[in-house]
């Protein structure tokens, strides 16, 4: 009996060796080594001298304030689309529908038409003769200006980011038992009491996903601010895309990928902090 | 009630948001004028064009192609990581998911030059293989995260029961876990399909000039105009897909019904 036991062990411990590995070694040569060698790459001259300049990079003038007007403007959005998403989701629950399938369908579908394409439509509704515009003139209102301001790149990083807010945050509201909020109520709780006590708190894990989902593109977009700012409006993405595809300068593009990096791992876990309970909170 | 017409308001005001520029593409795929800023009257035409453009239907194919291959396969591998990493003692286990998290919580941008870096550095040439490689590493996160809570759910005691009744760990595996583990693997598989049909970040740095998908197309022709027949094919496939959506919903809702009638 104990022995085959022991037999049975060593044989779950081979199968475990064998159903492991591969995503071991996918993981390193993947995900492991390809950062490292940005990390080389980075602190490292063309001619493969340690050097801190790429990295320095950053604080140059023009890079600064590239970086900065990034940050301002992913941190807009990502307001933003809390803003939008999370009373959606509310009112998404609230609508108690059997399956969550069909909500999060009707946010991801768009997602079938390239979102290259649906950010350039944008050029369409909002240029001086778009249909925003049209619709103004035809109600006797000033035009409004935003194609090519920052305002534009906002309205494009909100637009194709928000369904990755509000399914994560959606997700989690769906899954809060209407007995706790039952509870909440019976022990004299008004409705914004258990919004701002019992429901909110809750439902962070999914807030949390839903922040990093959409700050983490916005902040490194070079697409939308290509499209939507009329190639005026530098971020930082753009910056780093030029050190590969034009500029050729590979150091200089990692060193300023790896503050990026860095910068954004600090974001999260300080954001993480405030989420203990966050297996499970993904979007999906 | 008052409550519930504004919040359906508010709804509907969110999908007009996400849904008005597919319209206004929609619009543009019939629109005789080659320019997106001017509408020259309604026509069909480029409905007919885009079968015979060469350059968008070999786009088409590579996006279509590489989506299917690169979500197949990090649906199979990231399963297998999920059932791996569901096994793992504690130590190994949290060290296999910060690794995992690595590429979700990685900027596309970062993703797409490290891949693009570590091709160079060992001479891999850019092109078909190179993109689908790196879509299905930075897309295999999103697979794993959807099957390990499916996972999670199972129990362990029915694959053990099926071993000691003289089932190989393979059968066991397809017979017993996979049923309970499905729907979790399906999504996965939706998920990693749909964000690398829409992906250009990953794509633009890890392909070579010989190779676009539609993607790379759109963005090479987003500053001198972009072909109309673009417009009719995104709304063809946009169609299409929603009705496929539609179908599947009505057929499950039908089901649902049937079950509960019974």
């Amino acid at each position: 009996m104990s022995k085959s036991n022991t037999k049975l062990a060593s044989r779950n411990k081979w199968m475990q060796r064998f159903i492991s590995a591969p995503y071991v070694v996918w993981s390193i040569g993947f995900i492991v080594l390809p950062l490292l060698m940005i990390v080389f790459y980075g602190i490292t001259t063309k001619d493969g001298r340690v050097t801190f300049d790429n990295l320095k990079m950053i604080f140059e003038p023009t890079n600064f304030s590239t970086l900065v007007l990034s940050v301002q403007l992913s941190l807009v959005s990502t307001l933003v689309c809390l803003l939008i998403a999370y009373p959606l989701a509310l009112a998404l629950r609230s609508l108690k529908l059997k399956s969550n399938g069909l909500v999060i369908l009707m946010f991801m579908l768009p997602m079938w038409m390239n979102f290259l394409l649906r950010t350039i439509a944008w050029q369409n509704i909002l240029e001086k003769n778009g249909v925003i515009n049209m619709l103004l003139g035809a109600v006797g209102l000033p035009k409004l200006n935003i194609i090519n301001t920052p305002a534009a790149i906002v309205l494009g990083m909100v637009y194709d980011f928000l369904p990755f807010m509000i399914i994560p945050i959606y997700n989690v509201l769906a899954k809060i038992s209407d007995d706790v909020i039952q509870a909440a109520a019976d022990l004299g709780a008004n409705q914004f009491q258990i919004l701002i006590r019992i429901i909110f708190p809750l439902s962070l894990p999914g807030v949390v996903s839903g922040l990093t989902m959409v700050f983490v593109p916005a902040l490194t977009t070079f697409v939308i601010s290509d499209i939507l700012g009329g190639g005026k409006i530098l971020l930082i993405g753009k910056v780093i895309e030029q050190k590969f595809k034009q500029g050729n300068d590979w150091n200089g593009g990692s060193g300023l990928s790896l503050v990026l990096m860095v910068f954004i791992f600090l974001c999260m876990a300080i954001v993480q902090k405030y989420d203990k309970d966050s297996e499970g909170s993904g979007v999906w | 009630m008052v409550k519930k017409i504004l919040q359906k308001g508010y709804i509907g005001l969110v999908l007009v948001f996400l849904y008005a520029p597919i319209l206004v593409l929609a619009v543009l795929s019939f629109n005789k004028s080659k320019s997106r800023a001017k509408w020259g009257g309604f026509t069909l035409k480029w409905y007919g064009e885009m079968l015979r453009n060469e350059k968008i239907l070999s786009a088409l194919y590579t996006t279509l192609l590489i989506a299917f291959l690169s979500a197949l396969l990090a649906t199979v591998l990231g399963t297998i990581a999920a059932v791996a990493m569901s096994r793992m003692k504690k130590l190994p286990k949290t060290i296999m998911m910060s690794i995992t998290n690595i590429p979700m919580l990685n900027s596309e941008i970062v993703t797409g030059i490290s891949l693009m870096i570590l091709y160079y550095t060992i001479s891999f040439s850019l092109g078909f293989t190179s993109v689908l490689l790196a879509l299905t590493a930075a897309h295999m996160p999103y697979v794993i995260l959807n099957v390990m809570p499916k996972l999670r759910q199972t129990s362990r005691s029915t694959y053990e029961a099926a071993l000691d009744l003289g089932a190989s760990p393979v059968r066991a595996f397809f017979l017993i876990v996979l049923p309970d583990i499905f729907p979790g693997v399906l999504s996965g598989f939706m998920l990693a399909f749909t964000l690398a049909l829409d992906d250009f970040v990953i794509t633009h740095f890890t392909k070579n000039a010989r190779i676009n998908t539609l993607s790379t197309v759109i963005y090479s022709e987003s500053r001198r105009g972009i072909e109309p027949e673009i417009y009719a094919l995104s709304t063809v496939m946009f169609t299409v897909v929603l009705i496929l959506l539609v179908a599947i919903n009505r057929g499950k809702a039908k089901v649902a019904k049937k079950n509960e009638e019974r």
